[in-house]
């Protein structure tokens, strides 16, 4: 497999009145070309700001501190703002939940496409463009008729389809979708997962698709990063995450997700308390409050990133061979 | 003993809420037809006592008007509403006031369903003074007290003073479900209650709101998207699409065995926590049409992988599903 992105060390800081808030806390991870990996973790615990990050778009008072991101052998993090412009939507494309706040109201669809086609590549003639966003669309399950339709007059599906078309038309390397499906109903919803497989498959997209909803992941998702409390929690094959799972944050979050089955049943696992504050986060394992297999020493060290079996990780003292 | 023999605490019959289009004044000038969003357009169901009915349905399916209209929040367009044997379908505000006690509402966002100027104590108290609940001061106190304990937003008198920012997400929507406990109401319509809680939080919230209906005898309407969610607290659930009840059962029997082809599609969609789960359920095509123009005969027709010539031109009624007396589905071909 080849890395598409490595990040390595990565932090990210909010500077707020009470004081620095690490809103990613050095997180390491390696993207490979051709995978989703789904990024989950619940609000605050740092995946919106990490996917901003990877596209150095953080707002302030926030701001990347230390760590590298090597993408395609080049640390973003060291490029110049203009190289950075440029290679944001021609390699880097992002989806957000809302299609609707990122579509200008007052431009019409093919514009739109058109647009960001000739943005990043300036020899393309509007009309090339403009009938290679027809072709694009139709591919997405959409009438080439619909390029002359404003943003509102299409359904929140379509304009899901149309930000991932955005990204399509340049040929992006890679998409970060940050809950491309939270505000779509649930048969939508659906079909746009079936899209994206396909798309997957099609044109071998890599993507980091970040989101609450569980069951999306298991569904779409080749690897599963864990995020607690700003701080990479497990990291691995979507199979091995949910089936051997190894850090108690992530058996607590699966434990909580309702299934739609039957045989199921109706117990719900409750994790007790609540994500802590960042401004002030528990010395040792930030899960060490809310674990129900907390040492000692969780109390007081950080555990260090373990590789328990190939591909497969967690920051846990549970897997530490040294103190087991 | 089934659920006929009951007396139903919510009845609703052939219910109908119509929300007009604006129209412009060319269209008054020609004297054009006047549009309407048939929000609910013929609904019927009964919530029994102690019981949780679902409403479940995607965006626009009218779930939710459907539950303004049982709190008479909203005035219907036509059909009747009965609670607890009283027609309150034209019922004037005045005579409506003793009974809001009764009907509590839950809503999604817990951040604009609380007066940020207010403390959790004060909002509880509000309503115990409205409805002359408390005997005095120290009795009101005691009750918010303990209705704080009850939710568990223990020690109270560490919440009592407190204002809703001071609280996480999960601890407003425990306050507003306070809020409505403290009045004894026999009817809670809860409307995407958990739906803004990280996934922990739900079930929590789950979990709490299934105590609490053991612990003070509620009744529950529950409207959800989230058909997964459902499953754990509705003995009974409706799937509604445009406007319509298209199956409705006790929840098992409908989720084993769906009759209804949007109902099939639906709870195919829902994505399974399991990597190994796979869809096999082929989806139906394209989005909700529009409720301004609903399609004749039965509304799912256009989407609908068996559609015959009878859907097109007859809408069909709810009727028993075979074996399971309790369980209705409307489709003209089950």
């Amino acid at each position: 497999m080849e890395p598409l992105l490595q990040v390595e060390n990565l932090t990210v800081t909010y500077e707020t009145r009470q004081g620095p808030v690490h809103a990613v806390d050095d997180v390491s991870f390696t993207l490979y070309r051709g995978e989703i990996l789904g990024l989950v973790g619940e609000s605050g615990c740092g995946k919106s700001t990490l996917g901003m990050a990877l596209l150095r778009m953080v707002r302030p008072p926030g701001h990347i501190t230390s760590g590298k991101m090597l993408f395609l052998g080049r640390d973003l993090l060291r490029l110049p703002e203009e190289e950075m412009r440029k290679l944001r939507g021609r390699h880097i494309s992002m989806v957000f939940q809302d299609p609707m706040t990122s579509l200008n109201p007052l431009q019409r669809i093919g514009d739109h496409i058109v647009e960001t086609i000739r943005t990043h590549e300036p020899q393309v003639s509007k009309q090339e463009a403009w009938d290679r966003a027809a072709q694009l669309i139709q591919r997405l399950g959409i009438s080439p008729d619909r390029l002359k339709d404003y943003p509102h007059q299409l359904s929140g599906g379509m304009r899901q389809r149309i930000m991932i078309g955005i990204g399509l038309a340049l040929n992006a390397d890679l998409i970060i979708a940050d809950e491309p499906t939270t505000s779509l109903d649930v048969i939508v919803e659906a079909q746009f997962l079936d899209l994206l497989r396909e798309l997957r498959d099609e044109f071998n997209l890599t993507m980091v698709l970040i989101t609450h909803n569980i069951g999306v992941v298991a569904e779409l998702a080749d690897r599963v990063a864990v995020m607690y409390a700003g701080r990479m929690a497990e990291i691995g094959a979507v199979r091995d995450v949910f089936h051997e799972t190894l850090h108690p944050y992530t058996k607590g979050l699966l434990a909580s997700v309702p299934s739609i089955r039957l045989e199921d049943g109706l117990e719900l696992e409750t994790l007790s308390g609540a994500p802590p504050s960042l401004l002030d986060p528990p010395p040792g394992c930030r899960f060490h409050p809310r674990c129900p297999q907390a040492k000692p020493v969780c109390r007081e060290a950080v555990p260090a990133w373990q590789e328990v079996k190939p591909g497969h990780g967690t920051a846990c003292w549970l897997y530490d061979e040294e103190e087991a | 003993m089934t659920t006929n023999d009951r007396q139903s605490l919510v009845s609703v019959r052939n219910l109908k809420k119509y929300f007009p289009v604006g129209q412009g004044l060319l269209d008054k000038l020609f004297n054009r037809e006047a549009l309407a969003v048939r929000a609910v357009d013929g609904v019927d169901f009964d919530i029994y006592p102690g019981e949780t009915l679902g409403l479940a349905g995607e965006s626009g399916s009218g779930k939710t008007t459907t539950g303004r209209l049982v709190l008479r929040l909203l005035e219907p367009t036509d059909g009747t509403i009965l609670f607890a044997g009283q027609d309150i379908t034209h019922l004037p505000e005045s005579d409506l006031r003793p009974l809001r006690r009764r009907m509590q509402p839950i809503f999604q966002d817990p951040t604009a369903s609380l007066n940020p100027r207010m403390t959790i104590g004060q909002a509880i108290a509000h309503g115990l003074r409205i409805h002359h609940l408390a005997e005095n001061a120290a009795d009101e106190r005691r009750q918010v007290l303990d209705i704080l304990a009850k939710v568990g937003l223990t020690p109270p008198e560490q919440f009592i003073d407190k204002y809703p920012h001071q609280l996480s997400g999960g601890q407003r929507q425990r306050a507003v479900i306070a809020r409505a406990l403290v009045l004894r109401p026999d009817l809670v319509v809860a409307d995407e209650p958990i739906a803004m809680a990280d996934v922990s939080v739900r079930a929590v919230l789950l979990q709490l709101m299934r105590d609490l209906q053991k612990e003070f005898g509620l009744t529950y309407l529950f409207i959800t998207h989230d058909l997964a969610t459902a499953k754990y607290i509705c003995d009974r659930i409706a799937v509604m699409y445009l406007g319509q009840i298209v199956e409705i059962g006790p929840l098992p029997q409908v989720y084993s065995n769906p009759r209804h082809p949007y109902t099939q599609a639906l709870l195919a969609a829902v994505p399974v926590p399991d990597p190994d789960a796979r869809r096999t359920q082929p989806l139906p095509k394209g989005e909700i049409p529009s409720p301004i123009h609903p399609p004749a005969g039965c509304r799912f027709h256009p989407r609908c992988p068996i559609a015959e010539d009878v859907c097109r031109r007859e809408p069909p009624p709810l009727h028993p599903v075979e074996g399971e007396p309790e369980h209705l589905v409307a489709c003209h071909l089950r």
